[in-house]
């Protein structure tokens, strides 16, 4: 395997990451944000599995097959029954305008293409250009986050951060824990979902608009 | 074999791991409560012996050292008696139906789990292990924040979990960074993780990665420090979970934070070409103490106001260690141990209180000292304690930061001894209604033990007034471990 196109790969997925990451940003229903992630997660999967064979480190075709099943299948498949369920299909609440946002979205690519390239000179160029990718998702999920009101999306964009980490954790040559590391992520995830759908069943929530949350706080204790 | 069932490293660990499950099959409130604070006792048992006992070679997972056996003790202590603390405040939350056996029973399954994953957090010798120990740690103190099902508690608890999970996603981050700058040098695999070899290899890691790494690990563990401007997590989480894990969470949960802030530390100032970690952690421990100290003026939830507290003395306490210097980092070291105890102590008070009244609104307090003179007086000494006054123990590590900072640093020592006063005020303000004055509210007698309360207010006097030689002595040597 000549070393230019296992590099190359490595790029084009660790860069289509970016750019889905960068979809999520501008979808204004939460169904397509579900598929946008689902989409985050399969390239994601695939850029695990390209690492675990480039490395020859067959305990990374663990973390791709959870990235694969749990969060491009069933965690998906899930939050859409969810949103059903809840009837919360409608628009998402962006507190940002999409302009802005993505704005934001591209300064901070920038940001963390000048912060890890310029500090990761002496490393070896895959991982570090993997690691520079991982800032930028993981800002970005960041970003969808805070530019986010709904609960549901908020998760999602949580998700993608964690993709974030993940492609970190596996660009980085024979790191150990990474499928403890994931494993436990999946569980954190698991319950973050699990939390809002019972509180929601529980009817403790008129709405998983956190917003709503925000404004209950001041009327009675402070 | 037989080494290996007197080893106190392993106890710590397995005591809390086969409670919580026994504790997890068990029905009957009674016993588990029981259970609870028996499990408690010997973890804090095993984690004394660890002073006398000789200690393992660092292996690849564990590791003890001067610096976390101090961690282990006081976690463990803190932990035991707030176990008694929760065996009564929860008989009553039964009664008067706040919560239900069911819950009970999760409840004190998760405190052990809590608690293990306290220790594990401490004693490995590995930083992704730290950092999973330190999740787990989160996860259970979460799900118990929300246990009341409340509005309020969930929404305490979901707001606690997303800045958590930032949190730790940040600090993750900062791991692998850690493990980028470690694998060229160290080799591939767990060495490049295990936190001996990288001490001992720090001065040859690439510098710009320790920095960038350093960075988001001071945000992602100071997100659970509580530190401004990324605390908002903390006030919500002490006022609406049960009054135990308040003080776990104020007493010992930032502790362990505090702890993976300084590891790290440690490993950035052994690298002579990176950034200095110390004016990082100076200007983030100052902005939480004058912000927290502003802040307690405007609060009318009391466990709220001392959650404020606990913000601005995590501040004081960063702050010292930010410093860095032998008499800071002693002075820091010896607040944190005083503020663990103080607090909890503080909250062990605030849990009684907010039973016997039915409520946690400051204008509905009065004159405790009067209706019950045995409560009122504990909360008067904490929160004089608290305050910082003479001649209890965190006037003495308070006065230390002080004059250390004077002497090396005057300008710092301006806005330091300025919140510390504003913070003063705010305390001793609040004090007078709560404790002095006409009693207000239900005046039933208090069911359950001040045990817990006054032997941390014994110990923060007694440290207040005399450190014995050999604590001193140890204090001293990890301050100059520290740097």
């Amino acid at each position: 395997m000549s070393g230019g196109i296992t590099f190359d790969i490595a790029h084009l997925l660790a860069g289509g990451l970016v750019l889905v990451s960068f979809m999520m940003l501008y979808q204004d229903r939460l169904y397509s944000l579900l598929n946008m992630f689902a989409l985050h997660s399969l390239v994601l999967t695939l850029s695990v599995a390209w690492q675990a064979y480039v490395q020859h480190a067959p305990h990374l075709y663990v973390t791709a097959a959870i990235a694969l099943g749990f969060k491009a299948i069933i965690i998906p498949v899930a939050l859409h029954r969810m949103i059903r369920r809840l009837g919360i299909h409608r628009e998402i609440e962006t507190v940002v305008g999409i302009g802005p946002t993505m704005f934001v979205g591209m300064g901070l690519v920038a940001l963390s293409m000048v912060v890890m390239l310029r500090v990761t000179q002496a490393a070896d160029p895959l991982a570090r250009e993997d690691l520079a990718f991982a800032l930028a998702v993981l800002l970005l999920g960041l970003l969808v986050m805070v530019t986010r009101r709904n609960a549901v999306s908020q998760i999602v964009g949580f998700m993608s951060l964690e993709n974030g980490l993940v492609l970190a954790a596996t660009g980085a040559k024979g790191m150990p824990l990474v499928v403890e590391i994931s494993v436990a992520f999946s569980i954190l995830i698991a319950f973050i979902v699990i939390g809002v759908f019972l509180f929601r069943i529980r009817e403790r929530f008129d709405t998983v608009d956190v917003r709503a949350l925000d404004d209950f706080k001041g009327k009675r204790r402070r | 074999m037989n080494a290996l069932a007197f080893n106190p490293v392993t106890a710590v660990l397995v005591i809390p791991v086969s409670a919580a499950v026994l504790l997890a099959l068990l029905p009957s409130y009674r016993i588990s409560a029981r259970l609870n604070v028996f499990a408690s006792l010997l973890t804090f048992v095993a984690a004394l012996l660890l002073f006398v006992t000789e200690r393992p070679q660092p292996g690849r997972y564990l590791l003890i050292d001067d610096l976390n056996i101090v961690f282990i003790v006081l976690n463990s202590f803190v932990g035991f008696t707030t176990s008694v603390f929760s065996a009564s405040y929860i008989a009553h939350e039964l009664e008067t139906g706040r919560l239900t056996p069911a819950n009970l029973r999760f409840y004190h399954a998760m405190y052990q789990i809590m608690m293990f994953g306290m220790n594990l957090a401490f004693v490995s010798n590995n930083v992704g292990l730290m950092w999973v120990a330190v999740e787990l740690a989160t996860l259970t103190t979460v799900l118990m924040v929300g246990i009341y099902r409340t509005h309020e508690a969930l929404e305490a608890a979901w707001k606690y979990f997303i800045l958590g999970s930032v949190g730790i996603a940040f600090a993750l981050f900062g791991t692998i960074l850690v493990y980028m700058a470690a694998q060229p040098v160290v080799g591939e695999g767990y060495d490049a993780m295990a936190w001996t070899l990288l001490i001992q290899h720090a001065a040859a890691f690439d510098p710009g990665l320790l920095n960038v790494a350093f960075v988001f690990l001071l945000l992602g563990y100071g997100t659970k420090v509580g530190l401004a401007p990324l605390h908002a997590w903390l006030p919500d989480a002490h006022a609406e979970g049960p009054t135990p894990i308040s003080a776990v969470l104020s007493g010992l949960l930032l502790n362990v934070a505090l702890y993976a802030v300084l590891r790290f530390k440690i490993l950035i100032a052994a690298s002579p070409e990176a950034i200095a970690p110390g004016p990082l952690m100076v200007t983030m421990g100052l902005t939480s103490l004058v912000f927290a100290a502003f802040m307690l003026y405007r609060r009318r939830d009391i466990k709220r106001m001392f959650a404020y507290s606990s913000i601005e003395h995590m501040g004081i306490i960063v702050f010292a260690f930010g410093m860095g210097g032998p008499l800071a980092n002693f002075a820091g070291l010896l607040h944190m141990v005083m503020h663990s105890l103080t607090k909890s102590a503080i909250f062990y008070a605030v849990g009684h209180i907010a039973q016997i009244k039915g409520t946690q609104r400051l204008s509905s307090i009065r004159g405790l000292t009067e209706s019950h003179p045995g409560l009122g007086w504990g909360l008067v000494i904490g929160v004089v304690a608290i305050a910082g006054l003479p001649p209890l123990g965190i006037f003495m590590s308070e006065f230390l930061v002080v004059s250390s900072t004077f002497a090396r640093q005057p300008l710092l020592a301006i806005p330091l001894v300025f919140g510390l006063l504003i913070a003063f005020g705010a305390l001793l303000l609040r004090l007078t209604g709560v404790a002095f004055g006409q009693p207000r509210g239900s005046t039933a007698p208090v069911e359950g033990s001040y045990m817990p309360m006054y032997s941390h207010l014994a110990l923060v006097l007694g440290g207040g007034v005399y450190l014995p030689p050999p604590l001193v002595a140890w204090f001293q040597h990890i301050a100059n471990l520290l740097g």
